[in-house]
Parts: C-alpha cells; sequence; structure tokens
C-alpha cells in the first residue's frame, strides 16, 4: 500500500525518472573518462560548473533550467579546455594542471554565489542548493530537458563507436589511420561535461565526479568487453539513482545526491571485492586453490619417486590435511611398514600411482 | 645487388628538423630509402629513432620538412601505411579481445560510420593465423604474454594491407620464439615487395636482419646498404664514447652478427 502511495507520488516520481537518467548518461561516458584515465576530469568539470551557474543567473535573472545548464555547460567546457592546454602546451603535468582548475574555477564560482546573495534578489533563492543538488526541487519541465541531452549524446556516442574506442585505446595509432584524434577527444571530454550537466540538480557540483567514476570502475570488474562495460556502467548509475532516491524518500530528510553516491559506491566496493577474475576474493581464493594443487602435486611426486623409503606421518598440520584428503579422493592409502613397526606409512594406490605419474610427466616438461 | 637496382624510392625525407623544449630531437634529416628492402634504425639511446617515425607519420610535430611516400605526401598516402608502435605505448588493461584490436586496423578503410562485419572478421582472423595467435583470438588483451601483445600489434598492421610497414622496437621484451617469429613474416612481407622499416636497439643481430641500414645520431650519421654501412667508423661516430666497449668486442660482434 505504501509502495503504491510511493510509486504515484509526483515528486518521487520525478526524483527517479532523474536520476535514472543521470545514470544512463553518467555510466557510459564516465567509462570512457576512467579509461582515458581521466577520471579527475569529471571533478574539475563538475566544479567549475558553478561559476557558469551563477554567471547564467545573473544575466538571465532567473533559475530556469535552460539557462543554467548552458551555463555550467560553458563554464565546465572552458575549465576542461584550459587543463588539456596547460598539459600539451605547458610543462605541468595532468594533475597539477587539473587541480589549479578545478581550485580557480570553483573559487570563482563561490564568490560569484555570495555575491548574489548579498544582492538580495528574492529569486536567488537556493542557488546554493547546486551544490549538494535538489533532487525533491526536479520539474516534470527539467526531465524533458535531462532526456534530450542524454538521448542525443548516446546517438552521437553510438553513431561514433568505432572512433571513440580506437581513440581511447590508442590514439596515435588512430592518428596514422588519419582520425581527426584531436576532434574526437574533445568531443568525449565535453560529453562529460553534458552528464555533469545532467546531474547539477540531482546531485549537485561537488559529488558529480562520483558518477561519473563510480559507475565505471564498478563496470570495468565485470565486462570483457568495451560495449559490455558501457551497459553494465548504465544499469550500475540506474540502481544507484533509483535506490538512493528511494532511501531519501522513504527516510524522510535524507539528502538524495548523496544517497546515490554512496550507493554507487556500494556497487563499487561490492565489485572490487566480489567480481569474478578480477575481484579480490577471487584472487584470494585462486592462490589458495593453486597453493593446494602444488601441494597435492608435490606429494603425490614423492610418493612416486621415493616409494621405497617409508614416509613417516608429517607433522605440520597443513600437510596432515593434505594427506588426509588424497585419502578420502582415493590416491593414497595408509599402511603399516614391517620395516618400521608402529609408524604410518604411506603408500599409492593403483588410482593414485596413475595420477602420480601424470604429475610426474608435467613436472618433467617444466623443467626441460 | 647494385645499387641501380632500388628503382622505386618508398620514403624520401627531406630537411627533416623537430625540436623538444630547444632541445634538437632530429637535425636536418635528408634520407631515401628504396622499395622492397627491410630497413633497420640504429643508434644509441636518445638519438631519435623513435622520434623519427612519429615525425614522419605527423604524430611528432617537426619544425621543418617534408616526407614523400612512394613519391607523393605522406598525407595523401596513409591508407599505404602500416604502423607498429611500441608495446608499452598503450593500456593492455583495456576490456577488449585481441580479435577485437586486430580489427581496428581496419578503421580507416571503414570510414566514418560503416562497423566492422564478416568480412572485416575474417581479415582479422587470416592476421592472427599469419602470427600464430589464432587460437588466442577471443582471449582479453590484458592476459597476453609481452610476445602475444606484440604479435597482436603486428597483426593489426598487417590487416592495414599496407606497402611501408614503420615498425617501432617490435623486438623490445619479447622472447628469442617470438623475435624468430616476427623476423620470419617481415622476411616474408620483404618478399612480397613490402618496405619494412624498423627502429633495431641490438647491434649484435643487426646485420643478420636487415639489408639496408639507417645510423641515427640526431643527424644521419650513415644511410644505404647495410653492409656498407655497418662499418666500425660509422658506428663509432653514432655510439660515441659508448664504442669502447663495442671496439673490445669488435671481432666478437661481427662473429656473431653473421649467424644466420
Amino acid at each position: 500500500m505504501a509502495w503504491l502511495e510511493l510509486l504515484s507520488d509526483y515528486t518521487f516520481q520525478n526524483v527517479v525518472i532523474g536520476a535514472s537518467l543521470l545514470g544512463l548518461i553518467s555510466g557510459p561516458l564516465g567509462c570512457f573518462a576512467v579509461l582515458r584515465r581521466q577520471s579527475l576530469l569529471g571533478d574539475a568539470i563538475s566544479h567549475a560548473a558553478l561559476p557558469g551557474i551563477c554567471l547564467s543567473f545573473i544575466i538571465t535573472g532567473s533559475r530556469d533550467i535552460g539557462g543554467i545548464m548552458i551555463g555550467s555547460l560553458i563554464t565546465g567546457s572552458a575549465a576542461a579546455l584550459i587543463m588539456l592546454m596547460l598539459t600539451r602546451l605547458s610543462r605541468l603535468k595532468t594533475d597539477a594542471a587539473l587541480g589549479a582548475c578545478l581550485s580557480i574555477f570553483f573559487a570563482v564560482g563561490i564568490v560569484l554565489l555570495t555575491y548574489i546573495q548579498g544582492t538580495n534578489n528574492a529569486s536567488q533563492g537556493g542557488l546554493e542548493a547546486f551544490l549538494f543538488g535538489q533532487a525533491a526541487a526536479t520539474l516534470r519541465s527539467d526531465l524533458w530537458v535531462m532526456g534530450s541531452i542524454t538521448l542525443v549524446t548516446l546517438l552521437v556516442l553510438a553513431a561514433f563507436w568505432k572512433q571513440a574506442k580506437l581513440v581511447t585505446f590508442d590514439a596515435q595509432y588512430a592518428r596514422t589511420l588519419g582520425m581527426p584524434t584531436t576532434a574526437i577527444e574533445a568531443s568525449l571530454t565535453a560529453m562529460v561535461a553534458l552528464a555533469v550537466v545532467v546531474g547539477l540538480q540531482m546531485v549537485g557540483v561537488i559529488l558529480m565526479a562520483a558518477m561519473i567514476v563510480a559507475p565505471a570502475a564498478a563496470a570495468r570488474q565485470w565486462s570483457r568487453h568495451l560495449g559490455g562495460m558501457l551497459a553494465i556502467a548504465a544499469g550500475v548509475g540506474i540502481v544507484s539513482g533509483v535506490s538512493g532516491a528511494t532511501i531519501s524518500t522513504l527516510s524522510r530528510g535524507l539528502a538524495t545526491g548523496p544517497l546515490i553516491v554512496l550507493t554507487a559506491t556500494a556497487i563499487v566496493l561490492i565489485s572490487l571485492a566480489l567480481a569474478p577474475g578480477r575481484g579480490l576474493l577471487w584472487g584470494v581464493i585462486k592462490h589458495y586453490r593453486q597453493k593446494a594443487e602444488l601441494q597435492k602435486q608435490q606429494l603425490l611426486y614423492a610418493l612416486y619417486k621415493h616409494a621405497t623409503v617409508p614416509k613417516r606421518t608429517p607433522s605440520t598440520l597443513g600437510s596432515r590435511r593434505m594427506l588426509n584428503k588424497l585419502k578420502q579422493q582415493g590416491y593414497i592409502t595408509r599402511t603399516q611398514s614391517s620395516a618400521h613397526a608402529g609408524t604410518d606409512c604411506w603408500g599409492l594406490t593403483a588410482q593414485g600411482q596413475e595420477e602420480a605419474r601424470k604429475v610426474v610427466a608435467a613436472f618433467e616438461v617444466l623443467a626441460s | 645487388m647494385a645499387t641501380s637496382d632500388y628503382t622505386d624510392t618508398a620514403l624520401s625525407i627531406k630537411n627533416l628538423t623537430v625540436s623538444y623544449h630547444n632541445q634538437p630531437v632530429l637535425w636536418d634529416i635528408d634520407l631515401d630509402i628504396p622499395a622492397g628492402v627491410m630497413a633497420g634504425i640504429v643508434g644509441p639511446n636518445g638519438a631519435g629513432k623513435s622520434t623519427l617515425i612519429k615525425s614522419l607519420l605527423g604524430l611528432v610535430p617537426s619544425l621543418s620538412g617534408e616526407v614523400m611516400v612512394h613519391g607523393r605526401p605522406y598525407a595523401t598516402q596513409r591508407k599505404r601505411v602500416g604502423y607498429v608502435p611500441q608495446r608499452s605505448s598503450v593500456d593492455w588493461d583495456f576490456p577488449t579481445t585481441a580479435l577485437d584490436v586486430v580489427t581496428m586496423g581496419l578503421y580507416g578503410r571503414l570510414g566514418w560510420f560503416k562497423r566492422p562485419g564478416r568480412k572485416e572478421r575474417n581479415e582479422a582472423l587470416e592476421a592472427l593465423e599469419m602470427v600464430g595467435m589464432s587460437t588466442l583470438a577471443e582471449r582479453q588483451i590484458s592476459q597476453l604474454s609481452g610476445g602475444q601483445q606484440q604479435r597482436v600489434f603486428l597483426a593489426r598492421a598487417l590487416v592495414q594491407q599496407a606497402d611501408i610497414y614503420f615498425l617501432d622496437e617490435p623486438m623490445a621484451g619479447v622472447d628469442a620464439t617470438t623475435e624468430r617469429a616476427i623476423i620470419d613474416i617481415l622476411r616474408r612481407l620483404r618478399d612480397a615487395g613490402k618496405t619494412l622499416i624498423v627502429v633495431h636497439h641490438d647491434l649484435q643481430t643487426v646485420r643478420t636482419y636487415f639489408d639496408w641500414l639507417l645510423l641515427l645520431n640526431v643527424r644521419v650519421i650513415a644511410s644505404g646498404k647495410a653492409e656498407e654501412v655497418f662499418k666500425i667508423d660509422y658506428l663509432r661516430q653514432a655510439y660515441g664514447g659508448q664504442i669502447a666497449l663495442l671496439n673490445d668486442n669488435e671481432s666478437l660482434m661481427f662473429a656473431a652478427s653473421k649467424v644466420k
């Protein structure tokens, strides 16, 4: 009953659709940013959106979403371009150029924000909401704008899929094939700025970088192809958007944007730990499996090569456990040696002999 | 073989100069490489070997110079040029397969919007077969060994079916088997009339591998047929102080390079 009520709630619908759109655009574009090692570029762009928001308000005098998006797109892209130019033309490294751009643009934004607050304009109420987002204030008309941007961006990406992929993997080679790599790279960066613009209302300028990086980082763990990575990243973005919005609505009063980011982070942590092949847990399991396999092979090898020498029961816990395991599997059997009465000895069964021969053959191939 | 046998000039460079932060990296390079040879670019570290290839391909800005490929400006001849970059130039953790990387070699031919289809897939598989990697076509590139990655890059250039191939240290950090395999493929290409221009760092194998040589140290020290260029005087000029080491082992070095 409560769920039905929630689903028909106008504000909740808006927030959920907005969060899904954000996930849909920030996930795929975040993949390119992460693979191009420009994860933090999203951070610089989103912080640099603040002066654009303020300038647009000063010029138009209203909080209209269209103007604010255009303003933030301009300053965000400007910051990205300046940053890329600094790294290309000066001796500044990427991290330094990025840090400089991010903080300077953000500082200008804060100065403009306080200037606007000082002018006592009645309609300025809530401009600072763009710092952390204000999902509940999302209007249907905002959603149409966000949706169009998302659709167009994804269509462009699909049309130039080959170019985007090759430039991301090997830009220099792409250039020898005659591709305009600079233009493609600039477009990919501009599209990240578009994703940031879509997220302004939902999560705000400060936390937006997480929506660029987190879905992509989680998706990389689960995918073997670029296309799959993009699809999974979009899925992760949507799931975290929707669950963040739901938790926020159910809990009454907890901020939506940060909750979306926290959900995305939780998915990243789970992915880093559990993803098959690349996850940490997988690595640990593989290590112990290999260790056990090697121990088994060494034991079989020893029993096979030195069959005539009586084997006393080994003293370490690990090897005793391995011997028992091999016994259970039917490879070895415990025998009483007549020469050494009273001591336990181990011998290979017929099945064990066969397995040991394989192991010995494999070892000899390795040694040769 | 007389010089007059080389009828066609595959690559012609005039007055190429490249500088990086006011430091000349390449100075006034004039060079002609005939078609159908396997040419080695040899010189000490920092001599500008890789930079030469990159500036020819327009990947590094040059201060002056013009590059002609088979008598026409390079910009109009891109389709006839294949490039095998250094293996370390890309991030091999990129989520894709060996086959997909090889297919990328066909992107130039496909034009702006056409997607690779069955035909392209078969061509890429053929190229992988040539480098002995057909069983690993669907393998993630992050799981390939260094030598296998190098072969994937070579296959990607092969699908381009170019006339001139530039290879940047293809033998760096690969095992002896892979080096052997790469050299065999390159020789087959040369025998089919292609021109191969290879940055190489191992003087021991220079005489065995290449029939044409460029000795480089910022300037062109010597260029021409391998037996005419691979002389101790030229080597001393190219390697400067480091030649002392070469000099002591001179006899050894020449003996080793004769091993076929």
